[in-house]
């Protein structure tokens, strides 16, 4: 059949069943917007800045395991998307950016609204395609597809320059590809895999080290039945939590910088740490050489680049984790490592997370733990990127894989809220909660009028301390508490030097309720702690968007802290122990 | 322990992939030494050759991350097969007229040719290892060297199998 361009775009992604598809027009990409409209089994989201849309596309991946997809115009359109792409490349999601560009007849003329997109994405991006012949656009498409959902999932970007769009082909869409330069192991090498599980056997402090490959592999079943069969006690990453249900007694909590002391007591004290989907991130490790100093190390992952690439593995095994888990269960069976349990139960015991919880002040802590109770633990949670991030790592106990939606590894500050609206969208039914800092969510804020537009009843949770939180603590820890440039209340008139906001500052900046209401969403604001429950009640009861500014208290710390590139075992939890590292 | 290590990787021939390979190198801090690239016997294919500084771990890694690229095909690792390593050199040096036979026989010992002559200068071309092109260099710098082109190194297995590690492996 023949179709334009932007009809076999169209057509194109009703074969790879989208839905759904984010983003905002501009002057290349109308002939493509013209295709979509009126279409009626793609939904068109149009999002009112184009980062909010692939952040939202993101989000949408995130919660469903599809991949999301992200349409923009050629120059600033595209280069808007680039943080929501490098965001989607640093956690794997899959991910197909469409980009508009100017007609190929006058690519690399510096024409209106150009910019070299593939040559930008290229380090952050699976990989990124042009399109300079019409006849090549159904199989660069599918691939596309194909490469951003298979193996290690990412974003890949496809550049259409407007001729493209509307060049006439014979259309035709291929079942199946096949590149030479991509071949995924999916099926972990049988040798390695009883290498593994003869250690595995022989260890008698065992510790499972999970992470985002498993959501990525669907392999949550087959992690929790492993873990039930052998007893292994897990921890997870923060791209992990969900993989494992977190009220489970085997369940450490979270490693790294912001991790439980048990589950970081655990890596320095395992003698066989059973990495599966995970990437020995800096966060996660700490100390380089001081990472599990007893340990032999077993690595499941599906990328060989992951490898090898800052720990040295004794036994590593290329798979999928869904598939190496699977053959792993089959001859798993319940060790004897009661006493190695013990210990971790001791450590858990004496060091649970905790918080001054035994006064009035409205802490934010204490904010995550009330979301988690009035919405049973079930609900999908989006997170912006600072202290609120941590303290819902560390207080909301994930139970399922893609209930916690968050940017881990590129730190993404504004992701939450666009991302908010693709798990909603994604999940019409389901309660969707943004837990957002007062910094952090006005990077992308005016997304609340795409929130309002579709009357998405995502509900937003401020935990307001009127600081950049996470930068103020370091500051506070490590500088001195020299806050340069962290007070959010800030302005001309302040004094050049400021460690302590007084009565002549503003209580909050903005008004997030008025701000709220302005985009016809309901805002409420809480400054008592015994306010928290009833308010989080009442907007869960509201089928509109909420935005909840709960006012907190400002220097509250994300304790324990590892402090950057120190061992993991060096945790410290006040000003004074920064104080004794420091001097240390 | 640093050394160097001599890889050819076989690439697409399309435009991109080169700025994708050298954008490796520079976003992940790898110390690239020399690279050459020539299309292969299928036209559809180039063929790198990449001299890379670095310890067995580091090139490991280097080997992976070109693997990961969906426009690289294989990569071979020819720093431990037997392997041919070659490379070209132009190098123009002064030469009045009275200096000229003594160059001339500098260049047949090289094998090399002599492929331009001037007034006061003549350009040799040689071909061989690293350590041959460098000698040459040293024994042409008393003349007064002008202008060096070098092409960097261009390697092959020996033999008919193809050595040094295929996708996946």
């Amino acid at each position: 059949m023949k179709l334009s361009g932007a009809q076999a775009v169209v057509e194109i992604l009703h074969r790879e069943k989208v839905t759904t598809i984010f983003g905002i027009p501009g002057g290349v990409v109308i002939p493509l917007f013209d295709a979509l409209y009126g279409d009626k089994s793609i939904r068109l989201i149009v999002t009112k800045h184009e980062q909010g849309a692939v952040h939202a596309a993101d989000g949408y991946a995130r919660s469903t395991g599809k991949p999301g997809v992200v349409l923009v115009t050629s120059g600033p359109g595209a280069t808007n998307i680039v943080t929501g792409i490098a965001t989607a490349y640093m956690d794997s999601i899959p991910m197909v950016a469409l980009t508009g560009q100017v007609p190929t007849s006058i690519i690399g003329n510096d024409a209106f609204q150009e910019a070299d997109i593939t040559g930008i994405t290229r380090p952050i991006t699976k990989h990124s395609y042009i399109v300079k012949d019409p006849k090549e656009l159904p199989e660069v498409m599918k691939r596309a597809f194909f490469i951003a959902t298979t193996g290690r999932p990412g974003p890949v970007l496809v550049d259409l320059p407007k001729d493209i769009l509307t060049a006439e082909i014979e259309f035709e869409y291929p079942d199946k590809v096949s590149i030479p330069g991509y071949n995924p192991a999916v099926k972990g090498h049988p040798g390695q895999i009883k290498k593994a599980m003869d250690a595995i056997a022989k260890a008698e402090r065992p510790l499972l080290y999970a992470g985002g490959g498993i959501i990525a592999s669907d392999a949550s079943e087959e992690l929790t039945r492993f873990v039930k069969t052998t007893g292994i006690p897990v921890t997870l990453t923060l791209m992990g939590l969900g993989a494992f249900p977190g009220a489970e007694p085997e369940f450490l909590g979270m490693l790294g910088m912001h991790g439980t002391k048990s589950a970081n007591y655990a890596v320095d004290r395992c003698d066989l740490l059973i990495a599966v989907g995970v990437r020995f991130d800096d966060r996660i490790t700490g100390k380089l050489s001081m990472f599990a100093p007893n340990a032999k190390f077993i690595h499941v992952d599906v990328d060989p680049a992951s490898i090898n690439k800052s720990v040295i593995i004794d036994i590593p095994v290329l798979g999928d984790a869904k598939h190496v888990l699977r053959e792993m269960n089959k001859s798993a069976h319940r060790l004897e490592i009661a006493e190695w349990t013990r210990e971790i139960e001791q450590w858990k015991t004496e060091h649970p997370l905790t918080y001054g919880n035994d006064d009035d002040i409205l802490r934010p802590q204490y904010v995550v733990e009330q979301i988690y109770k009035v919405t049973n633990g079930e609900a999908i949670i989006t997170t912006e990127v600072g202290q609120n991030q941590m303290w819902t790592a560390q207080f909301y106990k994930f139970a399922r894989p893609r209930q916690l939606i968050t940017s881990g590894g590129l730190g993404t500050m504004g992701y939450g809220l666009p991302a908010a609206i693709g798990a909603q969208l994604a999940h019409p039914d389901a309660t969707v909660f943004d837990i957002a800092g007062d910094g952090s969510i006005q990077m992308n804020i005016q997304e609340m009028a795409t929130i309002s537009q579709h009357n998405l009843p995502i509900k937003i949770a401020i935990l307001n301390n009127g600081y950049l939180g996470m930068v103020r603590q370091w500051q506070e820890f490590f500088f001195g508490r020299r806050y340069s440039a962290t007070c959010l209340k800030r302005d001309g008139r302040c004094p050049g030097v400021c460690d302590n906001p007084g009565k002549d500052c503003p209580p909050y900046v903005p008004d997030f309720v008025r701000l709220a209401e302005a985009y016809f969403a309901v805002g409420m604001r809480v400054q008592k702690k015994e306010d928290v429950e009833p308010a989080l009640r009442e907007a869960l009861k509201v089928k509109k968007p909420v935005l909840i500014d709960f006012l907190v208290s400002p220097e509250e710390n994300v304790t324990p802290m590892v402090p950057a590139g120190a061992p993991l075992k060096t945790m410290i939890s006040s000003v004074e122990d920064a104080q004794r590292y420091l001097l240390a | 322990m640093e050394r160097e290590y001599t890889l050819a990787a076989i690439v697409e021939n399309k435009s991109g992939v080169l700025a994708h390979i050298a954008g490796l190198f520079s976003g992940r801090g790898f110390n690239i030494k020399e690279l050459s690239v020539g299309e292969t016997e299928n036209p559809e294919y180039s063929r790198m050759t990449i001299v890379v500084k670095g310890d067995d771990q580091i090139v490991e890694q280097i080997k992976k991350q070109l693997n990961r690229f969906i426009d690289v095909l294989k990569v071979y690792d020819l720093s431990n097969v037997p392997s041919v390593h070659r490379e070209i050199i132009l190098i123009k040096v002064k030469a009045q007229a009275a200096m000229r036979a003594e160059i001339f026989q500098v260049a047949e010992i090289f094998k090399g040719k002599v492929v331009d002559i001037w007034h006061d200068t003549l350009t040799l071309e040689v071909t061989g290892t690293e350590g041959k092109i460098e000698a040459l260099i040293d024994l042409m710098r008393p003349y007064g060297i002008v202008e060096i082109a070098r092409t960097g190194r261009v390697s092959i297995s020996r033999g008919i199998t193809r050595k040094g590690g295929k996708k996946n492996e």
